[in-house]
C-alpha cells in the first residue's frame, strides 16, 4: 500500500527521529511511503486557541497536499483528531462548501499510526525487537477524540523482549494542553506532577506515546528532574529491531 | 454568595494560585473527586443501556431546546391549572424581588432553603437579607457554607474544601451547641437539631427545581438529606425558582433522566429522597405556590448555535470530578457559583465573555468530561468555540493587536506557504543553538518562559524530518 | 421573555414540530427477569442504603411491625387513616392523620415513628415510590419521625424505572404528590463520609410482604 506521511510541524522541526521512524516501520512492512513536500502544520494549535480565521487556509492546504493520497498516516493522535473532528466545522465557518466536501472525502483516510496498523493494514505484531522496561501513556486525543482503545498496547505486546508495564490512572491528561501550558502554567505543572508520580512508581525506563506534544511534556519534567526516564514514541518502539 | 455583578473577577490562572499553593486542600479535592468519579463508574458500569440513556437525554434535551417557547407557555398553563401561580423574570433582580415580595407580602421574616443553584446564581439570599428576610439554607453543606461566610465549591458537595475538624470549630462558634466531636454522625446529628426547629416555624420556603414537566406541570427536587421534602412540604407557601431550560416535556420522559441524574451525580443507583408535586394538593403541602421561571442570560446561550447545548446541563457535576484542572484547583478559582468544565462554559455565556474570557481557555481539552456527561454536552466543542468569540471579542475592543494575536498571525503566515515555513525552521534551529546546553533548553524566553519553570525543552533537530527526506532521496 | 427565547430560536424552521427532533429511546423499558429474582434484587438493594428489609408472609405484617417497634422502643406510631386493618398490631399505639383533621407538625415531630404503605418498589434501584394513594397518607407523615417502617406488597415491585415511571402515570396525570424513597436519608457532604440520617427519617425499614 501506498501511504502519505503526515508528519506534522513539531515533529518534523523537533522529532525527526520520529519520522523516521514510521518510515522505516511501513518500509519493513512492505508499504511505500511518500511524503509530499506542501505540508506544514494542521493548524491545531491556532484551532484550540481561539484563532480560527487563521486555521481556514491550513485548512485548505492539508486538503489540497493529500487530496490525491490513499491513506494518510500520522504520528500524532491529537493531529489525526484536528483534521478528523474539526476540520469540517472549519470548513463550515469558511462558509465553503466545495471545502467542506473535500475534507469529507479526506478526513476518512486520515489514521493515527495504531490504527493505521491495526486497523488497515491488519498488523499487530510487526516484527520490532525492544528489550526496556516501557510504560504507556494513552494521550487524551488518542483515548477519547480517535478513540484508539488498546491498539497501541496490542501493538506494544507484540513486541519481543519489551517489559511492557502498566501506569497508573494513564488515561488521566498529563497537564499540556497546548498553549494551556503557558497559560495555565500553574495548573498544568501541579496536572503534570501527578502523572510524574504515577511515570516513576513504574519503575519504566521509557515512556511511551503516540503523541510527542504529551511526551515533551512529561519528559520535559523527567529530564528536569533527572529523573534517568527516557521518552519514545510509539513508531520509535515498534521501529526498533534486533540488528 | 455574592450576585456577582457590578465587578469583573480576577483571571482563572491568578485565582487558581490560592489553591495550587495549598497542599491540604489539593489532598482532600483529590481525594474526593477520586472517591465520586470511582462510585460513578461503578453504577453507570452496571446499565448495559448507558449509552442509549445518554443519546436519549441529549435527544430529548435538543428537543426542548428547539422549542423552548412551545413547552415554557405549556409549563405556564398546566402549573396555573394546577394551582400555581407562575412568573417571568428576566434578570437575576426581578427573580429577586419576585421572591422577596411574596415573603414580605405574608408578613414573614425568614425562610427555609434547599440547596438552589439556581437561587446561588441570582444571589437571592443577600437580595431577601436586603429586603429584611432571613434565608436559611438547609442543605448541610449549604449550611456550613453559609454559617462560614463562605463560597461554595463543588456543585454537588459545596463544602468539600472544609474539613471535619473545620466544621467542628464553625458548628460551635454558630450553632447553639456545647460540646461537640468531629465525628460526621455528630456534627449532621447538631445540624440537623438546629435545623429542625426553622423548619418546624418557617412559613415559606424556597426551592430550585431539578425538572419541570410541561403536560402535568409538576416540578421535582431531587436530593439527599430531608431537607428538601421539608422545604416543599411543611411550609404554607413555596417558592421554586428555575432556569427556563429545566422544562422537560413529560412525565415519561423521567425515565430517562432519573436513571441519568443520580448515577452521574452522587454515584448511586437513586438519591435518597425525590420529591413531585403538581401545583397545589388539596390538605397536604404548601397551600400556595409559586414557580419563578429565569432567564438571567439563557436566552444569549440559547441563541448561539454551538453554545445552545451548554443548556442541556442537569447540574449532576460528573464534569467536576473527572476534570483535571478542578481537581487542582478546586471551585473557588472559577469565581463563579458554576465551576468546573461546566463552569468553564456556562459562566461566560451568561456573565459575557468580558467578564469571564479567560475561563474557556481553564481546561486542557482532554475530554474527560464530555465522555462521563450524561446529557452529552461536547464541552471541548464549545470551550475551543468560546475561545474563538473570545479573540474576535478581544480583536475587536483592542485599538492594536496583542502580542499572543500578533504571534498567531505571524504563525498562521509562516505555515501557509511552504518556503516560510521551511525558512522558520532553520531560523528556530540557529535560535535553540545559542540557548541550549547538553540537548536541551532549561531557560526559554518571552512567553515561552513559563514552560521551562518546570520543564525542559527540547532542542530544535539539526536536521529536520523534511531535510532527512530529501537527503535520502525521496520514495522508494 | 418569550419574544426573546423566540428570538434565539431564529435558526428553527417555523414548520419543525418538537416531534420531529427525534429522540430514540434504545434503553431497556422493561426487565424480564422472572419476579422472585426482581424481589430478591429489590431487597438487597434496599439493604444496601443501609435499610432493613424484613420479609413477611402477608397475615404476619401486624406482627412483624410489633416486633420491629419493640425492638427500637417505638411507642407511638402515625399512620394514615386509610391504613390496612390487618397491618396494624396491638400493644403499639397507632396516631392516626386524618383527612380534615390533620395532625400538626409538632405532634408528627413528636411521634416514635411512621407506618406507611407504598404504590410501589423498584427492583433495580431499591426505591420505594409513595405516590399519595391509599394507605398512604400525606407526605409529611413519613417525614417528621424519626422511624419509617414501611410495608411493601411482592407484587408491587417492578423491575426498573421505565416501568415505574409507566405505572405511576395516572397519579401524576391526577395531581397527586410523589416522593421516592431510597434508603434513608443521608448526607456525604462533611469529607464524602456518608452519613445515614440528616433531616429525613433516619431509620428506615421496609416489610416485604408475600
Amino acid at each position: 500500500m501506498r501511504v502519505s506521511l503526515f508528519i506534522t510541524c513539531f515533529n518534523d522541526t523537533l522529532f525527526p527521529d520520529t519520522g523516521r521512524a514510521v518510515v522505516t516501520l511501513l518500509e519493513r512492512l512492505g508499504h511505500t511511503v511518500d511524503f509530499p513536500l506542501e505540508q506544514t502544520c494542521c493548524g491545531q494549535m491556532h484551532f484550540n486557541t481561539g484563532y480560527q480565521r487563521e486555521v481556514v487556509p491550513l485548512v485548505r492546504r492539508f486538503v489540497d497536499t493529500f487530496a490525491d493520497s490513499e491513506a494518510v498516516v500520522t504520528p500524532s493522535g491529537s493531529c489525526a483528531g484536528m483534521v478528523r473532528d474539526h476540520y469540517g466545522r472549519m470548513a463550515e465557518v469558511a462558509g465553503d462548501a466545495g471545502l467542506a466536501e473535500a475534507v469529507a472525502r479526506l478526513s476518512p483516510r486520515v489514521q493515527e499510526l495504531s490504527e493505521l496498523l491495526v486497523d488497515t493494514l491488519g498488523v499487530v505484531d510487526v516484527g520490532a525487537y525492544y528489550p526496556h522496561r516501557v510504560t504507556y501513556h494513552p494521550t487524551c486525543h488518542s483515548l477519547r477524540a480517535l478513540h484508539v482503545g488498546d491498539k497501541p498496547l496490542r501493538l506494544l505486546r507484540a513486541v519481543r523482549g519489551i517489559d511492557l508495564v502498566e501506569l497508573p490512572a494513564a488515561s488521566e491528561c498529563c497537564g499540556f494542553g497546548g498553549t494551556f501550558a503557558l497559560k495555565n502554567a500553574d495548573t498544568s505543572t501541579a496536572i503534570l506532577s501527578d502523572k510524574l508520580r504515577h511515570v516513576l512508581d513504574t519503575r519504566a525506563e521509557v515512556l511511551t506515546a503516540g503523541d510527542n506534544s504529551c511526551l515533551m511534556h512529561i519528559g520535559g519534567a523527567l529530564s528536569r528532574q533527572r529523573t534517568g526516564v527516557r521518552t519514545a514514541h510509539l513508531a520509535e518502539i515498534l521501529a526498533a529491531t534486533e540488528s | 454568595m455574592s450576585a456577582e455583578v457590578g465587578f469583573r473577577p480576577e483571571p482563572f490562572p491568578v485565582a487558581a494560585r490560592t489553591a495550587l499553593a495549598d497542599a491540604q486542600l489539593r489532598r482532600n479535592l483529590g481525594k474526593a473527586t477520586t472517591t465520586i468519579r470511582a462510585k460513578r463508574a461503578q453504577v453507570v458500569g452496571e446499565l448495559d443501556d448507558w449509552e442509549a440513556l445518554r443519546e436519549a437525554g441529549r435527544a430529548l434535551k435538543e428537543r426542548v431546546l428547539r422549542h423552548l417557547d412551545d413547552y415554557l407557555e405549556q409549563l405556564e398553563e398546566s402549573v396555573t391549572q394546577a394551582g400555581g401561580h407562575v412568573h417571568w423574570a428576566r434578570d437575576a433582580a426581578e427573580a429577586n424581588r419576585i421572591v422577596a415580595e411574596i415573603v414580605t407580602g405574608h408578613g414573614e421574616r425568614e425562610v427555609v432553603k434547599v440547596k438552589s443553584l439556581t437561587t446561588d446564581e441570582t444571589g437571592l439570599n443577600e437580595a431577601l437579607a436586603a429586603a429584611g428576610v432571613s434565608a436559611w439554607e438547609t442543605d448541610l453543606a449549604e449550611l456550613i457554607v453559609q454559617l462560614g461566610r463562605d463560597a461554595s465549591s463543588h456543585i454537588l458537595v459545596p463544602a468539600i474544601h472544609k474539613s471535619r475538624a473545620e466544621i467542628r470549630e464553625l458548628f460551635l462558634r454558630t450553632l447553639d451547641v456545647d460540646e461537640l466531636t468531629d465525628e460526621p454522625t455528630e456534627l449532621a446529628g447538631a445540624a440537623r437539631a438546629h435545623l429542625r426547629r426553622k423548619f418546624l416555624s418557617a412559613r415559606v420556603g424556597v426551592s430550585g427545581v431539578n425538572f419541570a414537566l410541561a403536560d402535568s406541570g409538576t416540578v421535582c427536587v431531587v436530593e439527599s438529606e430531608g431537607n428538601g421534602r421539608m422545604c416543599v412540604t411543611l411550609p404554607d407557601v413555596l417558592v421554586s425558582v428555575m432556569g427556563i431550560e429545566k422544562v422537560v416535556p413529560t412525565w415519561r420522559d423521567l425515565e430517562v433522566f432519573l436513571q441519568l441524574l443520580p448515577r452521574s451525580s452522587t454515584g448511586e443507583r437513586m438519591n435518597p429522597y425525590t420529591s413531585f408535586w403538581t401545583g397545589v394538593a388539596d390538605g397536604d403541602g404548601p397551600q400556595e405556590f409559586h414557580l419563578v421561571l429565569l432567564d438571567n442570560g439563557r436566552t444569549d446561550v440559547l441563541a448561539d448555535r454551538i453554545g445552545r447545548q451548554t443548556l442541556n446541563c442537569i447540574r449532576c457535576s460528573a464534569c467536576l470530578n473527572v476534570c483535571p484542572v478542578y481537581e487542582r484547583t478546586g471551585g473557588h478559582a472559577y469565581r463563579s457559583v458554576y465551576p468546573g468544565p461546566i463552569g468553564a462554559i456556562l459562566t461566560p455565556q451568561l456573565q459575557g465573555i468580558d467578564r469571564a474570557g479567560s475561563l474557556p481557555f481553564a481546561s486542557t481539552l482532554c475530554g474527560a468530561c464530555y465522555e462521563v456527561c450524561p446529557v452529552k454536552i461536547d464541552i471541548p466543542e464549545v470551550l475551543v468555540h468560546l475561545r474563538a468569540r473570545v479573540v474576535e471579542h478581544a480583536a475587536g475592543t483592542r485599538p492594536v493587536p496583542g502580542p499572543e494575536a500578533l504571534s498567531m498571525r505571524a504563525l498562521g503566515w509562516v505555515f501557509a506557504d511552504r518556503r516560510r515555513y521551511e525558512a522558520a525552521q532553520r531560523a528556530a534551529r540557529a535560535g535553540s543553538v545559542t540557548i541550549s546546553r547538553h540537548g536541551r533548553i532549561r531557560r526559554l524566553p518571552g512567553p515561552l518562559a513559563a514552560w521551562t519553570e518546570g520543564r525542559d525543552a527540547p532542542t530544535v533537530a539539526r536536521q529536520s524530518f523534511r531535510q532527512w527526506w530529501a537527503a535520502r532521496g525521496g520514495a522508494r | 421573555m418569550l419574544a426573546r427565547v423566540r428570538a434565539a430560536l431564529r435558526d428553527v424552521p417555523p414548520d419543525e414540530a418538537p416531534k420531529d427532533v427525534p429522540v430514540e429511546r434504545g434503553y431497556r423499558t422493561r426487565d424480564d427477569a422472572p419476579p422472585g429474582e426482581l424481589i430478591d434484587r429489590f431487597a438487597e438493594r434496599v439493604e444496601e442504603y443501609e435499610a432493613r428489609v424484613l420479609r413477611v408472609d402477608a397475615d404476619q405484617v401486624a406482627a412483624a411491625v410489633a416486633t420491629a417497634c419493640a425492638a427500637r422502643g417505638a411507642r407511638r406510631l402515625v399512620i394514615p387513616h386509610d391504613l390496612p386493618a390487618e397491618w396494624r398490631p396491638d400493644g403499639v399505639e397507632l396516631v392516626a392523620d386524618r383527612v380534615g383533621a390533620p395532625l400538626d407538625h409538632a405532634t408528627l415531630d413528636g411521634l416514635d415513628g411512621a407506618l406507611t404503605g407504598c404504590a410501589l418498589g423498584i427492583a433495580e434501584t431499591g426505591t420505594i415510590v409513595l405516590d399519595s394513594g391509599a394507605g398512604q397518607g400525606r407526605r409529611v407523615i413519613s417525614l417528621l419521625p424519626d422511624y419509617h417502617l414501611c410495608v411493601v406488597g411482592a407484587d408491587r415491585v417492578v423491575g426498573s424505572v421505565p416501568e415505574a415511571v409507566a405505572a405511576l402515570a395516572d397519579a401524576v396525570a391526577a395531581g397527586r404528590p410523589l416522593t421516592w424513597i431510597s434508603g434513608p436519608s443521608a448526607t456525604s457532604d462533611i469529607e464524602l463520609d456518608r452519613v445515614e440520617g440528616v433531616h429525613g427519617p433516619r431509620t428506615l425499614e421496609v416489610l416485604l410482604v408475600g
